[in-house]
C-alpha cells in the first residue's frame, strides 16, 4: 500500500481525533443540543447525563473515586492555571511558596513566573541529566511556607516519567497539596490519583484522541478536600470551580476518548513502544553522533527526542517537512529561536539543544510509516552535516569548544 | 512558519556548498557565528590575483533553512565581482531577495558578517607589501 504524505510523527503536540470519537461527538451538536444546567426540561436532564458519564469515563481512567472530582476547562492550560493559581489565592493565608522543577510546560513555567511577580516564591528544582527530578531535592526545597508542590507527570519533549508515587508520599507527609500536569501521560500510561497520592492533576482531550478545547482538572475531595478559587466567576458551575455553559459535544469526545484509551492502553502503548524503538534503532544505527535524550526506560512507549551534533533542528524539520511532520523543541517555542529548554537543562552543550528532534507516534502510524521516516531522517542528516561548517571542523579533529566563537 | 518560495528552492539545491583549502592563493576564508546560538557560516571566496575579482565562492553553513539559504545566495552574488563591490552587499538586500520575515534577519545579517569576514582575511594575506620594503628587499 502506497504510503499517504505527509506522516504525522508529532503527537505530542496533538492526536487526531478517533473515529468513534466524532461519532459519539456528533448528535450533541444537533438533536441533544441541551443545556446540563437547565434543570426544568428533557433536554436539560439528557446533556447533564451525558456530561457525568464522561465525567465517569475520564474519572475511571485516572482511578478517581469520585466523578464530581473532574472539573471541565478549556484544555490543559486552563486547568494548569486554575490548579495553580486556584491553590495560590485559597491558600494565601497558610503560606506563599511553590516547589515546582526546570522542565515543566510552557503553561506551569508561564503561571509561576506570573505569580512571582505577585510575591509569591518559587523554588524551581532542576533535573538530572536523564530528565528525572530527585525527590530528595524536592524534599529539600520544602519550607513551612510550601502550600504546593507541582511537578508534570511525564515530559513533553523527552517523555521522561517522573517518580510521581514518591512525590505524591512526600507531599502526604508533609501536609502539601501536589499538583500533576499529566496532559502527556494520561491515556498513555498509568495513572491513578488515589495510588500516587495525586491531589490536583490536568489533563486534556486533544492529546489522547479527542476534541480540541476541552480539558480537565481533578479535584481531591477527599484525604484531604482540596479547595481552590475560581478563575472565571458566573453561574457557579463545576462546584462553583469553572463558571461558564459546559460543552457537551467536546465533553462527550473528551469522555469517550478516556473510555478507549483506558481499553486499550496496555496493548496500544506496547504497540507504540515497538514502533518506537524500531525507529530509534535504525536511525541510532546509521546516524554517529545522535543522542537520546532523556530517560532511556522511564519514558513514554511513543516518545523518541535525539540530539544530531552538527546540524540544526529547523533545518532538519525543514528538510523532513514534505514527507513528515515532526517537532524540534515544542510547539510552544518552535516560533522562537532559543534552543529547548528540556534540552539544556538536561545539562547537554547548547548547541546539542538547537539539534534537537522529538519524533512521537499515535494509535494510526505503521511500521511502513516508521521506516520511511527513518530513512528520510538519515538523509536529511547526511545531507546537512555535509553542509555543516562544525561536521568537517570535527572530522578534521578540531575541537570546537576550543574556538573563539564571536557570538553575535 | 512558511518559508518563501526562494529559501525552500536554496535549501533544496544550495548553490556553492563546499571549501577551498585556507591557504590556496587568492582565498580569503570568513567564519562567524557561534555553535551556542545555532548558527555558524563559513564562506570563502577565491579572488583571481591579476584581475581582482572573485572567480568562486563556497559556504558552508550550520543553522536554519534561512541561514542555509542567506549564505547560498551570498555566494552566488559574490562570483563575478571585484572584491570592491563584494564589499557593498548588505544583509537588507539579501532579506528582500529572500522574502525574510523579522525573525530570520538575523541570518541576513550573519551572510553579511561572513562576507566582511572572508573579504577581511582575503585582504590581510594578500596585503600588497608597501613599496619601500620591497625595494628594501631587492637589495
Amino acid at each position: 500500500m502506497a504510503l499517504k504524505l505527509p506522516i504525522f510523527m508529532d503527537a505530542q503536540s496533538t492526536t487526531p481525533a478517533d473515529p468513534r470519537v466524532v461519532e459519539a461527538m456528533l448528535p450533541y451538536f444537533t438533536e441533544k443540543f441541551g443545556h446540563p444546567a437547565s434543570r426544568n426540561h428533557p433536554f436539560g436532564w439528557e446533556a447533564e447525563a451525558s456530561v457525568d458519564r464522561a465525567r465517569e469515563q475520564i474519572a475511571a481512567l485516572i482511578g478517581a473515586r469520585d466523578a464530581k472530582e473532574i472539573i471541565f476547562t478549556s484544555g490543559g492550560t486552563e486547568a494548569i492555571n486554575l490548579a495553580i493559581k486556584g491553590v495560590v489565592e485559597m491558600y494565601r493565608e497558610k503560606g506563599n511558596h511553590i516547589v515546582t522543577t526546570v522542565i515543566e510546560q510552557r503553561a506551569g513555567l508561564d503561571v509561576c513566573r506570573r505569580l512571582e511577580r505577585q510575591g509569591i516564591e518559587v523554588t524551581r528544582v532542576p533535573v538530572q541529566p536523564d530528565g528525572l527530578v530527585s525527590v530528595e531535592e524536592i524534599r529539600k526545597a520544602i519550607t513551612d511556607k510550601t502550600i504546593l508542590i507541582s511537578v508534570m507527570f511525564a515530559n513533553n519533549e523527552i517523555g521522561t516519567i517522573q517518580d510521581i508515587a514518591a512525590i505524591g508520599k512526600l507531599a502526604k507527609e508533609k501536609g502539601i497539596i501536589f499538583h500533576t500536569d499529566a496532559t502527556q501521560a494520561v491515556g498513555k500510561i498509568p495513572v491513578n490519583v488515589e495510588s500516587m497520592g495525586i491531589d490536583l492533576l490536568s489533563c486534556t482531550g486533544h492529546l489522547i484522541y479527542g476534541p480540541k478545547g476541552i480539558g480537565a482538572l481533578y479535584v481531591r475531595r477527599k484525604g484531604p478536600r482540596v479547595r481552590i478559587a475560581p478563575l472565571i466567576d458566573g453561574g457557579g458551575h463545576e462546584r462553583g470551580m469553572r463558571s461558564g455553559t459546559l460543552p457537551v459535544p467536546l465533553i462527550v469526545g473528551f469522555g469517550r476518548a478516556a473510555e478507549i484509551c483506558a481499553e486499550s492502553m496496555t496493548e496500544e502503548g506496547a504497540r507504540l513502544a515497538r514502533l518506537r524503538d524500531r525507529l530509534q534503532d535504525a536511525i541510532l544505527s546509521n546516524v554517529e553522533e545522535a543522542f537520546l535524550n532523556g530517560h532511556p526506560e522511564r519514558r513514554l512507549p511513543h516518545n523518541l527526542n535525539i540530539s544530531f551534533a552538527y546540524v540544526e533542528g529547523e533545518s532538519v524539520l525543514m528538510g523532513l517537512n514534505k514527507e513528515t511532520a515532526l517537532s524540534s523543541g515544542s510547539a510552544c517555542t518552535s516560533s522562537t529561536l532559543e534552543p529547548s529548554y528540556v534540552i539544556a537543562a538536561l545539562g547537554a552543550s547548547t548547541e546539542l539543544a538547537h539539534s534537537s528532534i522529538r519524533f512521537s507516534l499515535h494509535r494510526f502510524n505503521t511500521e511502513e510509516e516508521v521506516d520511511c521516516v527513518a530513512q528520510r531522517t538519515i538523509e536529511v542528516i547526511r545531507r546537512l552535516r555535509d553542509m555543516s561548517p562544525l561536521y568537517e571542523l570535527a572530522k578534521e579533529g578540531v575541537d570546537i569548544k576550543s574556538i573563539q566563537w564571536k557570538a553575535e | 512558519m512558511a518559508y518563501s518560495e526562494k529559501v525552500v528552492d536554496h535549501y533544496n539545491n544550495p548553490r556553492n556548498v563546499g571549501s577551498f583549502a585556507k591557504d590556496t592563493p587568492g582565498v580569503g576564508t570568513g567564519l562567524v557565528g557561534a555553535p551556542e546560538c545555532g548558527d555558524v557560516m563559513k564562506l570563502q571566496i577565491r579572488v583571481n590575483l591579476e584581475t581582482g575579482f572573485i572567480e568562486d565562492a563556497k559556504f558552508k553553513t550550520f543553522g536554519c533553512g534561512s541561514a542555509i539559504a542567506s549564505s547560498s545566495l551570498a555566494t552566488e552574488w559574490l562570483k563575478g565581482k571585484s572584491v570592491e563591490e563584494a564589499g557593498k552587499i548588505k544583509n537588507t538586500d539579501i532579506v528582500n531577495e529572500l522574502k525574510l520575515p523579522p525573525v530570520k534577519i538575523h541570518c541576513s545579517v550573519l551572510a553579511e558578517d561572513a562576507i566582511k569576514a572572508a573579504l577581511a582575511d582575503y585582504r590581510e594575506k594578500h596585503a600588497k607589501p608597501a613599496p619601500t620594503e620591497a625595494g628594501a628587499a631587492s637589495h
